[in-house]
């Protein structure tokens, strides 16, 4: 097995990362990180035709312990990112930078020392275990992988993993077909765990399964993250989990990031009208919130990601929108009044306590309609 | 659709000269002097020699293959090293047989296959059905030959040796211009031999693409306004469970017209099948060679008619 | 000849059969039913599928008593016996005459002997050409479709080119060219077969990449051998094994017709398509048991497997014909499905081979 001639020794690996400089460098850099998919057409030679901006230019942080959620709408480009940062995709241009080393440009072989500090939890807990293997090997898979442990030791360590996310060890030679919704995502939770990893990115773990179970796989990632110092970068639908698992988020519009802050205080005080009205429409969707709180509504649909708006991307349904907006594309930066950690990208940021312009009489009935427009949003069995 | 058309006959030029190349190669590789062959065991070194410079053999092999290329290009494929006849006149004659056989076993498969499959899928898992799969299955189990000496056996042998002779035996064939009626009986046997092994293909397919079709939602809502079962069948399934059908029909017709091999040889038909088998005994390279280019051609063609026919019934195909 | 190859699948068939019907017994909770073990429990529930295996199970037993035949009548498979093999006329035996079950050729070789040990050669020939056809389309299949670029527009255009191809034609001019053999028999009709199934893995392999569970496999640093073999390979397992049965038939009508051409295993090795070619002298049509007793050994191979193709088809995709027939029960027992169009509303023909 290739595994064999992995060239880094754990071990030494390990130390030589854990004696690096600052342990309170981030965990995770990504830098202007640029995804596109061309879109290609042609008789006898394919010929790029365009492409699909998916991710257009994302920077964020991740630091140690922490947990940074991710949300937007469908097709904004989320799990694209998730998979850009675990090198899933190639890059179209930027870079990735794991615990100090940049990991954007390595071939498929260097890669693999930094894939087992480095997992991902998949948002269909039915498509992302395979159907035709036993769940005892689906689990031991990246310990055989990486040469990790053989035979009676496998099978040890793959019990210990299950009993670890609440299943019965004894179920390890049982299909996927014979677990529950709640029960494969504890399998994938198990498999991502195995390597013992620093950084889980998690794409909507909760979001194909039932309201009862979410709780529970919540739980359980926040347990596991105490018990094993995990990372987390945490895409979800709803904003209510969200904002429970969350240290920080990161709201995302047509392939970038329009607001980043602490959790409390992006739930508190949004400055950009997206997230504003994401916070709303979500509102709309918990009834005890919606009486105390005024809505806005978003116009039109999600442009397209192979031609967006020119200046900044959200103009052309934004209730704040003036010409500036479409010619020049707003920085994400610090506004006045925000702490250091908060960001937005917006030429006229909501103010604090302001209410957005919203067509009062339509208003419930269309920011329903977009909540249950975008599954991100109002999913989860709350509509 | 024309770019479309045209991006096929390209790809179809180049399996040709795939398949020539592969041939002019194999036979060069392994053969004996065609001189020496040619000339006969009693011939002089001189002989040989003088037909070898006739034919370009003393030319290095790149130069025999580009002039061969040359004169396949202007229609050339040269003359049969036995026959001393041009192998496109001897090709001429011989594809009648073939036509012959394709037109009258193509119209009785298709018509007994769709029967069939129709039958089967209309009422699944009746006694139709059922014995439809045995047919199928039967068609599927019995080699060609198999069932070309048992109709031989049949309807030759033991009516004859019953005073009853309606069918000939083996090594009969009139042309349809000499002998309309003739034409048939010579054939009859063969296009029941050929038809009766392909039909079964046939049956399977049709059964299990109107299957297909008959679960989808439109026919069901067609069910629902209370549309005859005929017409549901006639009008709206069949019509979208015909284009699997009508790529194999291509792809098998041309196979026929190329050289039923089998049947041929049973029932001593001079076909292009028949020859191409007696022309490797001989050895006979201008023959063989010509024989497979048609072959192929014919497939080729029929590969690219098929293509077009579906470019047209589903503009889908065109993108990809 | 060896027949080994034959005796370890039909046994491993067998053993595997017993095997899984304990486990199934003692499966409880804890062991999980994998979908191809619930299959066979399904294969062993259908009478038709019995049939087949009883109808394969004649030609394997009188494949391997071949040479027991011969010894014990004394007849050899090979060497004509015109003293003994033929009357006073030189003319052969019919069924039954002179000691001989099947009667003689026209040289007077036992037929009984010369079926057996045909037996052993379209067996051999079957099973061992269908297992490298699959085996090859598979593999190439998998590549084809997982890789794709311009492999696979390579790999397409080549399994187009040889499933379209004249295929006897073929056969004949390379045995010309190489002269007829048993392991060219084999090479060519494996050649011609893998296509077939290397086609349709090329398909499934183009959806089952796909699937999340092969992104999952890359994160967790799975490389693409490994994703290709371990990872999707078990899910196309199903369409291959049916294609593989399928093609078994097939690969023994091959093989009859090119010893019937003469360019396959050609004389004096007895073979079912070389007893069908033989000369049949002045005794002509009128001895029928030349050519209809091999015919017949031929068909009920063919059939046997074709029989059990298409009962392994139904027992590993039982949503199609299975459940189909299910819904007609329920129906005709005026049960829930006894609505207007219940009786005839079929299912998805499924996979078709
Ligand atoms: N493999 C791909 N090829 C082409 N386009 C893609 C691919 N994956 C995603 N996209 C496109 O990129 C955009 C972002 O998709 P995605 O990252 O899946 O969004 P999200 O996870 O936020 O719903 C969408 O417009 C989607 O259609
Ligand atoms: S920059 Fe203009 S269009 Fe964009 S969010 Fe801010 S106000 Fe709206
Ligand atoms: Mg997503």
């Amino acid at each position: 097995m290739a595994d064999a001639a992995a060239p880094v020794n754990p071990a030494s690996a390990e130390q030589s990362l854990a004696a690096a400089p600052a342990e309170d460098r981030p965990l995770l850099q990504v830098e202007d990180v640029v995804k596109h998919f061309p879109i290609k057409r042609g008789i006898f030679f394919k010929r790029q035709i365009g492409s699909v901006q998916a991710v257009e230019g994302v920077s964020l942080e991740v630091r140690r312990g922490e947990t940074l959620g991710l949300v937007g709408e469908t097709g904004c480009g989320k799990s694209t990112l998730a998979r850009c940062i675990t090198r899933l995709h190639p890059l179209t241009s930027g870079r990735v930078i794991f615990d100090g080393v940049d990991i954007s440009r390595l071939s498929a072989r260097q890669l693999r020392t930094h894939r087992r500090r480095m997992q991902m939890i998949f948002q269909d807990p039915f498509g992302s275990l395979n159907p035709r293997r036993r769940v005892g090997s689906i689990i031991g898979d990246p310990l055989a992988i990486h040469g990790v442990a053989d035979g009676g030791e496998r099978k040890r360590r793959v019990q210990e993993l299950m009993e670890v996310v609440g299943l019965n060890p004894e179920h390890y030679n049982r299909f996927p077909s014979e677990f529950s919704g709640g029960q494969r995502q504890r399998i994938g939770v198990a498999r991502a765990l195995a390597l013992r990893p620093s950084l889980i990115v998690c794409d909507e773990p909760v979001s194909a399964l039932d309201v009862s179970v979410q709780a529970q796989i919540i739980n359980l990632l926040e347990d596991l993250q105490g018990e094993f110092h995990l990372t987390y970068v945490f895409i979800a639908h709803d904003l209510a989990v969200v904002e429970h698992v969350s240290d920080r988020v990161a709201v995302m519009y047509l392939g970038k990031i329009v607001e980043m802050a602490e959790t409390a205080e992006l739930f508190g005080s949004p400055r950009h009208p997206y997230t504003a009205a994401l916070l709303s429409a979500s509102m709309v969707a918990d009834p005890e919130k919606a009486r105390s709180s005024h809505r806005v509504v978003l116009y039109g649909e999600v442009p397209s990601p192979i031609n967006p708006p020119s200046g900044c991307r959200f103009h052309t349904r934004c209730p704040k929108a003036q010409p500036l907006c479409s010619v020049e594309e707003p920085p994400l930066r610090i506004q006045a009044g925000d702490s250091a950690g908060h960001v937005t990208a917006c030429h006229f940021p909501v103010a604090p306590g302001e209410q957005l312009v919203g067509a009062a009489p339509a208003i419930s009935a269309a920011a329903t309609a977009f909540a249950a427009d975008s599954p991100d949003i109002g999913e989860g069995g709350r509509a | 659709m024309i770019r479309f058309v045209i991006r096929r006959v390209v790809q179809g030029i180049v399996t040709l000269w795939v398949i020539v190349s592969l041939v002019f190669i194999l036979f060069f590789m392994t053969n004996p002097d065609p001189a020496r062959l040619l000339a006969g065991k009693s011939a002089t070194l001189t002989e040989v020699a003088s037909i070898r410079a006739s034919l370009g053999l003393d030319h290095p092999l790149w130069q025999q293959y580009l002039s061969y290329l040359g004169r396949l290009i202007t229609g050339n494929l040269g003359e049969s090293y036995k026959l001393h006849e041009p192998v496109t006149t001897l090709l001429g004659q011989w594809v009648q047989v073939d036509i012959s056989l394709a037109v009258g076993a193509g119209i009785i498969w298709l018509i007994l296959g769709l029967s069939v499959g129709i039958l089967a899928a209309r009422r699944p898992r009746s006694v139709w059905d059922r014995s439809a799969t045995v047919f199928v299955l039967t068609g599927l189990s019995t080699p060609t030959f198999i069932l070309g000496l048992l109709l031989l056996y049949v309807f030759f042998y033991l009516l004859t040796t019953h005073g009853v002779s309606i069918f000939p035996g083996a090594g009969n064939y009139t042309p349809f211009l000499t002998n309309p009626a003739q034409w048939v009986r010579d054939l009859i046997l063969p296009w029941l031999t050929l038809a009766l092994i392909t039909a079964a293909t046939y049956a399977r397919l049709s059964r299990s693409s109107l299957l297909e079709v008959l679960g989808e939602d439109y026919i069901r809502t067609a069910r629902a306004k209370g549309l005859s079962e005929r017409r549901i069948i006639y009008r709206h399934a069949l019509r979208a469970a015909i284009t699997p059908i009508v790529t194999q029909f291509g792809i098998d017709l041309a196979t026929v017209l190329g050289g039923a091999i089998i049947t041929e040889t049973v029932f001593g038909l001079p076909g292009l099948g028949e020859n191409v088998v007696s022309a490797i005994g001989r050895e006979d390279l201008p023959v063989i060679q010509g024989i497979v280019l048609v072959a192929a051609a014919f497939i080729v063609v029929a590969n690219i008619v098929v293509d077009a026919i579906y470019a047209v019934l589903d503009p889908r195909v065109r993108l990809s | 000849m060896s027949l080994s190859p034959f005796e370890v699948s039909s046994a491993a068939l067998v053993a595997e059969e017993e095997q899984s019907a304990e486990a199934l017994d003692a499966a409880g909770a804890i062991e999980g039913r994998s979908p191809l073990r619930l299959a066979l429990a399904r294969l062993r529930s259908d009478r038709m599928a019995w049939v087949a295996a009883g109808m394969i199970l004649l030609m394997v037993v009188l494949a391997l008593i071949a040479p027991v035949l011969s010894s014990i009548t004394g007849h050899s498979p090979y060497n004509p016996d015109l003293v003994n093999g033929t009357d006073t006329f030189g003319q052969p035996y019919g069924p039954g005459q002179a000691g001989f079950l099947l009667g003689t050729d026209n040289v007077g070789r036992d037929i009984l002997v010369r079926i057996a040990y045909g037996a052993r050669i379209s067996l051999l020939v079957g099973i061992l050409a269908t297992l490298l056809a699959t085996v090859g389309g598979t593999a190439l299949g998998l590549v084809s479709g997982y890789y794709g670029g311009w492999i696979d527009a390579l790999l397409a255009r080549l399994m187009d080119a040889v499933l379209s191809f004249p295929y006897v034609l073929a056969a004949i001019v390379l045995a010309a060219v190489f002269g007829g053999s048993l392991p060219l028999t084999i090479g060519v009709i494996a050649f011609f077969s893998w296509a077939a199934i290397g086609r349709i893995v090329r398909g499934q392999t183009l959806s089952q990449k796909e699937k999340e569970y092969v992104e999952a496999a890359r994160s967790i640093g799975a490389g693409s051998f490994r994703i290709m073999f371990v990872d999707i390979l078990p899910n196309l397992i199903a369409p291959v094994i049916v294609l593989g049965t399928l093609l078994v038939p097939v690969a023994i009508v091959f093989e009859a017709t090119l010893d019937y051409l003469g360019v396959g295993v050609g004389p004096p090795t007895p073979t079912w398509g070389n007893m069908l070619a033989d000369d049949q002298g002045s005794a002509g049509f009128g001895a029928w048991w030349f050519w209809v007793l091999p015919s017949i050994a031929l068909l009920i191979t063919t059939l046997g497997f074709n029989l059990l193709g298409d009962s392994v088809r139904d027992a590993l995709d039982p949503r199609t014909e299975r459940l189909f027939a299910m819904r007609r029960k329920k129906a005709a027992a005026g049960g829930l499905g006894a609505s207007a169009g219940a009786g005839t509303e079929p299912l998805s023909g499924g996979t078709e081979a």
